[in-house]
């Protein structure tokens, strides 16, 4: 074995021109008010919705190893409190800031009682959680039971200006919270997650502060849930329970991070671009779009587990977004030695 | 005197909350697998049940002996093309597959026989509208006492199956070790597969029940997923005489919302639900921490 | 002598490592074959490879003529192997009764049946409708051992037997091995207790890193040369049979 020396990096050529290319598209968004039509911006919007929506339940079931099919706990419960702050006369945009961070709170409760259950019980006590909720929202006189109300106080700005608003919103949003995504699975808390996620037993007796862990992965995955409810609602301006409780907004969720990829950063993304663009053409279709989405969960979950970014970064050992370690030699000839 | 005829009721339709959730509590107990498609499953059967009644006007109880042994094929083919699949991925990856098959379920119903709410109550004389007195004012109805009977029958039914024959053993033995039960002769898979036939049968009977005792559209298979869940979870999963006792409870507690609030039936149930697991987490917390000052000798 | 098991170029792997490497054996009907070595020779792998439970493992199996090689663990058993795996594994939620009962899914017809084990075993006697979770580690191995012989075997394989028993109990374990060997029960024992094994076997075959790299008639080999074998400072003294 020839001499050698070893480097642990995450700094990989795909990884560097990664993030420059990320930081042009991201100047590119930042100026799409100037530059597109209002309907082009709502679906952008929408995108950044998906986007959301795919991150949050990524973290939770693919790093934290949490599946839940009741995310749209928070997606509706944040776009209520909206419609509550704001009627109680709160300015509407610091409405839906106030709402992001009141679930926000109201997750941390939750996460005491739910983290308790293990596996399916997690997942379908979740699914519960959102209908209970469902049904109290419904008690209250301002939503009008399933008839259900509007964000009346977005009208008092001009239709443009209010897109544009909402974008920007949706961008900053987006961008805040695939940071903390990337920072969450990058950092200390990531090596846990993951390490749970592989064996759970194991990693409690090295010291991984396995519940403490998972509760930080929840917390996110209930703000990005909550951040993409107050946007989905100031995007439709109606609110109406059945819908935003609905458990289709975990069904998408599932779709775009089986076919994204499982537990992977760029996954979540071209998962939720990829379900954008299938909405937009199949979407038309109705029922057999939906037929399509539920046969393309079940395909992926039994065929391609890693999905489409999955299997691509296994093939070609691409990591755009510099989540893990690489052990690079300085020499050629290295082969015959055992990287340790 | 109300209360006393909501708790009654509320008793009776546990009945067939246990009816639903005993497959899928068998099944998650026996199996280790939760399938989210099991409310889907009961809702086809009812759509089965109903084409045989309109179209062939065959009674609904006559149609169950072609449907069920129909439900049961489909559980075979479920365990073998997905479960099976999915189980060798992870113990999350069932809930995913699952899941989507409800998705996919449920959206083919919808493009077959559209949005209309139907009922299979026509087809079966007046046994829906008929009741016996109790005492005073308080009336329980025959249908509802047929479908607690039909329950206490099928979940003892499965439960000497389960105990007193070979199969039975061999799908005990296989939910604990289906390694070493092949070391036996017991051939694993068939009793996985056996073990959905069965679970997927009882979804065929509560499907009849489900579409003759209330109306049902192609969606209305999540909400009984979720009461099945619920009766299963409160009653101890696994545990087939502890999910009629969670269906009784769950039943109880909507009967009472209901009287309170409209909102009331679905609040109280869910409640319920979440209160039993908080109690059950916080009893097993303060038992381990008993036991373990116990056995280190603090108390 | 007619081999009731043949064993032809087996190996079989653990994700890399090759655990078990070529390995061909001849079984004699009524013959007890212990298989010694150090801990990781691959002996376990070896056994759970013949009875078809290990699923890298690849290599011909013949039993009573009959190829064996496409078959799955349950038909193997059905054909007539058994095996009492290493730490017993019972149905800890079952009952003695139950646990012995199963095996007779193996469906083959032959003088072990429940009666028939109490009375080979006769500790069971008492707990029979005791859950095997509650049972001690003497009473698990002589269900385990019950349980295989349920089955009606052809071929009995035993993987470590006595050990976490206490030496009382590992006395037990052996005089209803003895009675077995005495009524014409072709055995395979994989054992630690080097005495023990040699006082009941015919015949001995040492494993070392997933070879067979010894293999004598018991009554003309040393405990040095197993030692030495276990070791594998000796690997000149092949002796063949």
């Amino acid at each position: 074995m020839q001499e050698s020396i070893y480097f642990v990096t995450r700094r990989t050529t795909p990884a560097i021109v990664g993030g420059v290319a990320a930081s042009f598209l991201v100047v590119l968004l930042g100026m799409a008010p100037l530059l597109l039509s209002a309907s082009m911006l709502d679906r952008l919007t929408t995108l950044f919705v998906y986007i959301m929506l795919a991150t949050g339940w990524n973290a939770l079931a693919g790093f934290a190893g949490l599946v839940s099919i009741g995310q749209q706990l928070f997606f509706g419960l944040s776009a209520y409190a909206t419609i509550r702050l704001s009627d109680a006369g709160m300015p509407v945009f610091l409405a839906m800031l106030a709402s992001i961070a009141v679930v926000g709170a109201f997750a941390v409760p939750v996460s005491w009682l739910m983290l308790r259950l293990r596996e399916g019980e997690f997942a379908i006590g979740m699914w519960i959680l959102a209908e209970l909720a469902h049904f109290i929202v419904n008690l209250d006189g301002v939503v009008q039971g399933e008839t259900g109300t509007s964000l009346i106080a977005l009208a008092t700005f001009s239709a443009e200006v209010r897109q544009a608003l909402i974008y920007w919103t949706g961008l900053a949003s987006v961008l805040t919270l695939l940071g903390i995504f990337l920072f969450l699975i990058r950092g200390k808390i990531g090596l846990a997650i993951q390490a749970i996620r592989d064996n759970e037993e194991a990693a409690q007796s090295l010291g991984v502060e396995t519940l403490n862990a998972k509760r930080t992965v929840f917390l996110f995955a209930a703000v990005c849930a909550a951040t993409a409810g107050v946007l989905w609602l100031a995007t439709a301006i109606t609110f109406q329970p059945k819908t935003f409780f609905g458990v289709q907004w975990t069904a998408y969720m599932i779709f775009m991070v089986l076919v994204g990829g499982i537990a992977t950063f760029e996954g979540t993304i071209l998962g939720a671009l990829i379900f954008f663009l299938v909405e937009l053409v199949f979407g038309p279709f109705g029922v057999w779009y939906l037929i399509g989405l539920g046969a393309s969960a079940i395909l992926f979950s039994l065929v391609f587990p890693r999905g489409v970014w999955g299997s691509v970064e296994s093939r070609l050992g691409l990591d755009l977004a510099a989540v893990r370690y690489r052990i690079r030699m300085s020499k050629e000839g290295g082969r015959n030695g055992k990287p340790s | 005197m109300v209360w006393v005829n909501q708790v009654a009721q509320g008793v009776l339709l546990g009945g067939y909350y246990a009816m639903v959730a005993c497959g899928l509590s068998f099944m998650f107990g026996v199996m280790r697998v939760i399938n989210l498609a099991h409310g889907s499953l009961a809702v086809s059967s009812a759509f089965c049940l109903w084409v045989i009644a309109d179209v062939y006007g065959v009674s609904p109880f006559l149609g169950l002996f072609l449907v069920v042994p129909l439900l049961a094929f489909v559980g075979v083919v479920l365990q073998r093309a997905i479960i099976e699949r999915s189980m060798r991925a992870g113990v999350l990856v069932p809930i995913l597959s699952t899941f989507g098959l409800s998705i996919v379920f449920d959206n083919l119903l919808f493009e077959t026989f559209g949005a209309d709410t139907r009922s299979l109550a026509p087809f079966i004389g007046d046994l829906p509208y008929e009741a016996w007195p109790v005492y005073g004012d308080i009336y329980v109805g025959k249908l509802a006492v047929v479908t607690f009977g039909c329950s206490i029958v099928i979940i003892g039914s499965i439960s000497v199956f389960l105990s007193r024959t070979q199969w039975g053993r061999a799908i005990r033995a296989t939910a604990q070790d289906p390694d070493t039960v092949a070391m036996t002769g017991v051939n694993p898979r068939a009793m996985a597969a056996l073990a959905a036939a069965i679970a997927t049968a009882t979804a065929a009977v509560a499907g009849a029940f489900l579409a003759i005792r209330a109306t049902f559209d192609p969606y209305s298979g999540a909400p009984q997923l979720v009461f099945a869940f619920e009766a299963a979870v409160i009653g101890g999963v696994g545990s087939l005489w502890g999910t009629l006792a969670g269906g009784v409870l769950l039943g109880v507690a909507q009967s009472i919302g209901a009287q309170v609030n409209s909102q009331g039936f679905m609040i109280a149930g869910h409640a319920t639900f979440l209160l039993v697991l908080l109690l059950r987490g916080y009893l097993m917390e303060r038992y381990l921490r008993f036991r373990f000052e116990f056995l280190t000798g603090k108390r | 002598m007619t081999p009731i098991l043949i064993v032809e170029d087996l190996n079989a792997y653990h994700g890399l490592l090759h655990a078990v490497r070529g390995i061909s054996l001849r079984v004699g009907s009524g013959e007890v074959l212990a298989l010694v070595g150090a801990n990781g020779a691959g002996k376990t792998t070896l056994l759970r490879s013949i009875i078809g439970a290990h699923p890298s493992a690849q290599g011909r199996i013949v039993l009573m003529q009959r190829d064996l090689t496409a078959l799955s663990a349950y038909q193997r058993v059905r054909r007539g192997v058994a095996l009492v795996p290493e730490g017993r594994r019972l149905f800890a939620e079952l009952t003695v009764e139950e646990n012995l009962m199963l095996s007779r899914s193996a469906g083959r017809p032959g003088i072990w049946n429940v009666e028939a084990v109490m009375d080979a075993l006769p500790q069971l006697k008492a707990i029979r409708n005791v859950k095997a979770r509650s049972l001690s580690g003497g009473q698990q191995q002589a269900t385990a051992i019950g349980r295989a012989l349920m089955t009606n075997p052809l071929v009995l394989m035993l993987d470590e037997v006595s050990l976490g028993l206490s030496p009382a109990a590992v006395d037990q374990v052996y005089a209803a091995l003895h009675r077995l060997k005495a009524s014409g029960t072709t055995l395979i024992l994989v054992e630690q207790d080097l005495g023990r094994s040699l006082d009941l076997a015919n015949r001995v075959a040492c494993m070392l890193e997933g070879r067979i790299v010894l293999q004598a008639e018991a009554a003309n080999i040393t405990r040095d040369q197993i030692t030495d074998a276990y070791f594998g400072v000796a690997r000149r003294h092949k002796a063949e049979d």
